[in-house]
């Protein structure tokens, strides 16, 4: 076994090398069905953190992943990369992604597991990355029977539920605080 | 087989080369979230407990590089990127991107941002007052080869002092962001240089709590890898988490 190489913080700076200029897009602009994801990323004392990282992670609406191994057969739609990166030089608290609903999963245990995005959020003043997962509100017969939702106590479920608005969906991340988004150790 | 959002396909299948999960690190390895001694992460830490997730597909999956920003033939060189050489020490900075197993990760996104040889970042939130260089940018990609190999040649970065604390300075650095080859081995970190005196001073690199783990981000110069007339080589290999044993007790 070889050691594993700890993490350190991203660090205030990040904007010099990781933004793309498509790095926001999960899919091309102008796909059918495309959808923004918007929010905020919120610190203890409430206050907007400008200077986060955040990347996302899916499948496509079929459930297949624009992967290096070609999951599922690797996804068919046009465009799709699944993967988004928003971070800004002068940022004020807030994401947004273009992107498609995914699909459901069935996954290797034989449950379901419902639409979901993983989410990675860095940021100066954290020292390894925060991972957490979006679901939509509109799914909620997937969501009662997803099987990572389950271990989770109702009353924090919500924080990971994005919210049906203006022509897509809104989550907002809170790393701290009475509205303390659900992280996940994986 | 139907394609409809609402119909899941069962689309888990092992794929060579793929592991169907991926180890859980051990505690100590990475530093906490919660560390005083960094006073930023007081309002940044969650105070919720983790909660475990068992993997699923997304996250022993990880994007296709070809499906993101192309990597330029000189984006491996920072001293390339402008009219004419950046002001420093030229340094190579080399070394492979491999698992705890030691398989190389091939093909692999690996991405660095540094400061200038004076300590000085080109964004407009670093105030220090230090000169920025007309040819130096400070940002560079590379692409790891069949054994996981990469390597950038660029300008020793200087220390900076920051905010945090009376007399606070950074050890000179060098930022590395790491894409792996699944959503879960994703890594954030920053490489070091040997023998820097502002190691014992520096909450970051301090916030590895265990001294074998920290000195992993500290490069080794390598006299072998040395370019005689022209610039001086420092090693630094990356270990991401590899395979796990199907874990049973996950099972739902």
């Amino acid at each position: 076994m070889f050691p594993i190489t700890p993490a350190q913080t991203v660090g205030p700076y990040f904007a010099i090398g990781l933004p793309w200029p498509q790095g926001p897009h999960a899919v091309s602009p102008g796909t059918a069905g495309a959808i923004t994801l918007r929010g905020s990323v919120y610190d203890g004392a409430g206050a907007p953190i400008p200077d986060f990282l955040l990347e996302t992670w899916q499948a496509d609406p079929a459930g297949r992943f624009a992967d290096l191994h070609g999951h599922g057969g690797g996804s068919e739609l046009e465009g799709f990369r699944g993967f988004a990166r928003v971070g800004h030089e002068d940022g004020d608290g807030s994401f947004e992604v273009l992107t498609v609903k995914p699909g459901s999963l069935v996954l290797a245990s034989g449950a379901t597991a419902a639409p979901h995005i993983d989410v990675s959020l860095f940021a100066r003043g954290l020292l390894h990355r925060c991972v957490t997962r979006f679901y939509f509100a509109d799914e909620e017969a997937a969501n009662a029977a997803d099987p990572v939702l389950a271990t989770i106590p109702p009353a924090r479920r919500e924080t990971l539920i994005a919210r049906v608005a203006n022509g897509g969906y809104e989550i907002n991340i809170h790393v701290q605080g009475p509205q303390e988004t659900v992280f996940f150790a994986i | 087989m139907s394609d409809s959002p609402s119909t899941p396909r069962q689309i888990y299948a092992p794929v060579a080369d793929t592991p169907a999960y991926y180890a859980r690190e051990p505690a100590g390895i990475h530093p906490p979230l919660d560390f005083p001694g960094y006073k930023s992460t007081a309002l940044r830490h969650p105070k919720q407990p983790l909660v475990y997730l068992s993997q699923g597909i997304t996250e022993v999956t990880g994007p296709a590089l070809s499906s993101l920003a192309p990597v330029g033939e000189l984006d491996n060189d920072l001293t390339r990127q402008h009219d004419g050489e950046p002001i420093g020490e030229r340094t190579v900075v080399f070394g492979r991107v491999l698992d705890t197993e030691g398989k190389p990760l091939r093909n692999t996104l690996v991405e660095i941002w540094q400061a200038n040889a004076c300590g000085r970042y080109r964004h407009r939130w670093d105030r220090f007052p230090a000169p920025l260089d007309p040819n130096f940018s400070g940002a560079g990609r590379a692409i790891t080869d069949d054994e996981g190999r990469y390597r950038f040649i660029t300008i020793r970065p200087g220390p900076y002092p920051w905010g945090n604390h009376y007399n606070a300075w950074r050890p000179a650095h060098i930022h590395f962001s790491l894409l792996g080859r699944a959503f879960a081995q994703r890594l954030v970190t920053q490489m070091y240089f040997p023998g820097d005196p502002l190691f014992p001073h520096d909450p970051i690199f301090n916030s590895i709590p265990d001294e074998a783990v920290r000195n992993r981000l500290v490069s080794r110069f390598s006299i072998e890898d040395t370019q005689p007339d022209w610039a001086l080589a420092y090693e630094f290999d990356i270990h991401l988490r590899g395979p796990g044993a199907t874990p049973l007790e996950e099972a739902v």
